[in-house]
């Protein structure tokens, strides 16, 4: 009687053991965790819009035709940091979600990626501008896509020094994001032989700029760097052109704008405004024939922000990595190496690689605001005018101060 | 020096909206007794409304300064006869209830419409452009909206407080079977306040639309400030809602210049100790 439940338990282990080893080398479930602001500022330039590339990105992926299942879930993480890692946290341990992507709001953004870390996931950043989540804080369960702040201040910020504009003065977010987005442009502003004569932090979320902008103006600097993002920076911009600062010679330098900020904005106001960004819809066929796809399941028919092309290529390039593995191993370290290890090529952002830091390196594009006059459609903006390759737009290796590079 | 002059005068042009919306609101809680959560989401729908009559109907700012206040006052008091009504004598916390939930499906319905980073209004060509000052370069578009939005504040202030319909308005307040028993029909009476409270914000809402975005939250954003300046000022007194609301503007604005860090805070920190000091608010009677 002894001997024979030992024998059966032995057996029961065994296949227990035996069926979990099955399933890890051929499991192919994944889910996905799209957490953005759904609701608040910035909800527009990523949000539902972030939760359809994702989505996109399953159904383009052609994964399901090869037996995988792939779900979906977002959440909002109301750009408060608590929010976002009781969300993630929650996703991790009762979800089993795999991989979290889009995360605007670098404040929430670093904030998760500690909790990614620890529950050894994946995290495909593409909505939040720090450049601090692929230097100080990186981690080898991130891969940073998109933009960061280092991009945009040695293309906008440097073009705008180099033409002259040697005083700032800036309006930041008083956040993390606005933070480092001051701290690597006036790095370049001062590497270039530029000054920085002053500053104001303003809340998240200020309706109000007037009196901020009264204090850019009176400070006489050539340059109003405006280190904030979302509706922020489109009330910023409307308000200067109200004030007159454009006219009295100072000029605005909208560090981060994205096209639904444009749209905000409007182009009577917006003309003439230079900016960068690495995702535009109108750039080729394949950028054309997404955005078509992208816009005809949209609400309000807007075409995807370069964010949200972000959380699209990043999770095609994810999943390319999973289909390479053979099945989904639940291992974000073990995934992100990879990702690392492939090439990244997409219809949106062209060639590129993931840096041994998470950060994705891809052309970055400076445009101008069309005029009213030029533009031919509800959401035609921009004019090309330069492409700045990803090499020159992005923390080099040797200036990464990334932990994971010192191995 | 002068620095300090600019920040005084755009203290007073964010104090207009501040006087305008809190203004509304103290009417509506004087008269109806109902703390009106929904007050941002019409305030939001004045501006929404200014843009479809510009953009559909190819009407201008300036009618939009009349309908905007009409229509939404119209669809306020279908609220007020369809459901406020109802919690007539019941405690403060259903009215806020219920009109918080008011308020959160219309901004969710126009969220999902309309997106979040909202849609552009232009500044009417007459009120284009700016003078100097001197001491600053002062949009007109901004002087325009502190002169308005004092005649409102006045006119509201008179209408109630001085005329015979203010007087039965009051007095309806005070004891409704009473002025019933002299003739007044006192429900339709109370619907028009309502209407009219309603209004105030939507004009507030039309004013705002050139300088800030017509955005779904627009009013969510703003109307936890005008709630602190309702406190201070004393719930239900006109006048001491149209002071504070421009003192705070200014104090705020004061603020913004001297440690802008605080400035989303500093209602709310006075708010705190008027509260500890005067319970009733600057102006208020006690209850």
């Amino acid at each position: 009687m002894k001997t024979r439940s030992i024998a059966s338990l032995l057996l029961t282990t065994a296949l227990t053991f035996a069926a979990a080893g099955v399933a890890s080398a051929q499991d192919k479930t994944v889910k996905i965790g799209a957490l953005s602001d759904q609701s608040g500022l910035y909800a527009d330039l990523g949000g539902p819009g972030s939760t359809l590339a994702a989505q996109m990105a399953v159904e383009d992926s052609g994964l399901a035709a090869k037996g995988w299942k792939i779900d979906i879930i977002s959440g909002d993480h109301q750009n408060k940091p608590d929010i976002g890692t009781a969300i993630a946290r929650q996703w991790f341990d009762v979800d089993k979600v795999d991989i979290i992507v889009d995360v605007p709001n670098s404040g929430v953004a670093l904030a998760v990626n500690n909790v990614i870390k620890e529950k050894n996931g994946v995290y495909i950043n593409s909505g939040a501008a720090t450049s601090d989540l692929t230097n100080a804080q990186c981690s080898p369960n991130t891969v940073h896509w998109t933009y960061d702040t280092y991009m945009l201040a040695h293309t906008t910020g440097q073009a705008l020094v180099k033409a002259g504009g040697d005083t700032w003065f800036f309006l930041t977010a008083d956040y993390a994001f606005g933070a480092a987005l001051e701290r690597d442009t006036t790095a370049v502003v001062t590497a270039n032989g530029g000054k920085v004569v002053g500053g104001v932090k303003h809340p998240l979320n200020t309706p109000d700029f007037s009196s901020f902008l009264l204090q850019a103006q009176s400070s006489k600097a050539k340059i109003i760097g405006l280190a904030n993002a979302g509706g922020d920076t489109t009330n910023s911009i409307k308000q200067a052109a109200e004030f007159g600062i454009g006219k009295g010679g100072q000029k605005l330098a909208a560090l981060l704008l994205f096209l639904t900020d444009i749209k905000a904005i409007g182009l009577e106001t917006a003309q003439g405004l230079s900016f960068t960004e690495t995702f535009y819809w109108d750039m080729n066929d394949q950028t054309r024939a997404f955005s078509k796809r992208f816009a005809d399941k949209m609400k309000n028919n807007a075409p995807p922000t370069m964010v949200q092309a972000g959380v699209y290529a990043g999770v095609r390039h994810y999943l390319k990595a999973l289909e390479a593995l053979g099945g989904n191993p639940h291992d974000g370290v073990k995934i992100v190496e990879k990702m690392k290890s492939m090439p990244t090529e997409d219809d949106l952002f062209g060639k590129g690689e993931i840096q041994p830091n998470g950060r994705t390196i891809h052309n970055a594009y400076l445009f101008e605001v069309k005029k009213p006059s030029e533009s031919k459609g509800p959401w035609d903006f921009y004019k090309l005018v330069g492409t700045v390759p990803g090499d020159q737009a992005f923390t080099p290796l040797s200036e990464s101060k990334c932990a994971l590079l010192k191995k | 020096m002068q620095a300090l002059y600019a920040q005084l005068l755009v203290g007073l042009i964010n104090g207009s909206f501040y006087a305008l919306l809190s203004l509304g609101l103290a009417v509506i809680f004087g008269m109806l007794n109902i703390i009106n959560f929904a007050h941002g989401a019409v305030y939001m729908m004045g501006a929404f409304v200014a843009y479809f009559l510009l953009n559909l109907g190819g009407i201008n700012y300036w009618w939009a300064l009349l309908l905007a206040p009409i229509i939404v006052g119209i669809f306020g008091m279908i609220l007020e006869r369809t459901m406020l009504q109802w919690l007539t004598g019941l405690d403060h916390l259903y009215g806020l209830l219920l009109t918080f939930g008011i308020a959160l499906i219309v901004q969710g319905v126009f969220q999902n419409y309309f997106g979040s980073s909202g849609l552009p209004y232009a500044i009417p060509d007459q009120l284009k452009g700016g003078m100097n000052l001197g001491f600053m370069f002062l949009p007109i578009y901004r002087g325009w909206v502190v002169v308005f939005s004092l005649v409102v504040c006045i006119a509201t202030w008179f209408l109630i407080e001085k005329t015979r319909l203010g007087a039965y308005l009051r007095a309806a307040t005070e004891n409704p079977t009473l002025v019933r028993a002299f003739g007044v029909n006192v429900p339709r009476m109370i619907t028009l306040t309502y209407g009219l409270g309603v209004g105030l914000a939507a004009l507030a809402g039309v004013l705002s639309a050139p300088i800030n975005q017509v955005r779904p939250l627009m009013g969510a954003d703003l109307i936890i400030v005008v709630f602190a300046v309702v406190v201070i000022g004393g719930m239900g007194s006109i006048m001491g809602s149209i002071i504070t609301g421009f003192a705070l503007g200014v104090i705020e604005g004061l603020t913004k210049y001297f440690y802008p860090e605080a400035s989303n805070t500093v209602v709310f920190v006075l708010m705190v100790l008027v509260l500890l000091v005067k319970p009733t608010g600057l102006t208020g009677r006690a209850a």
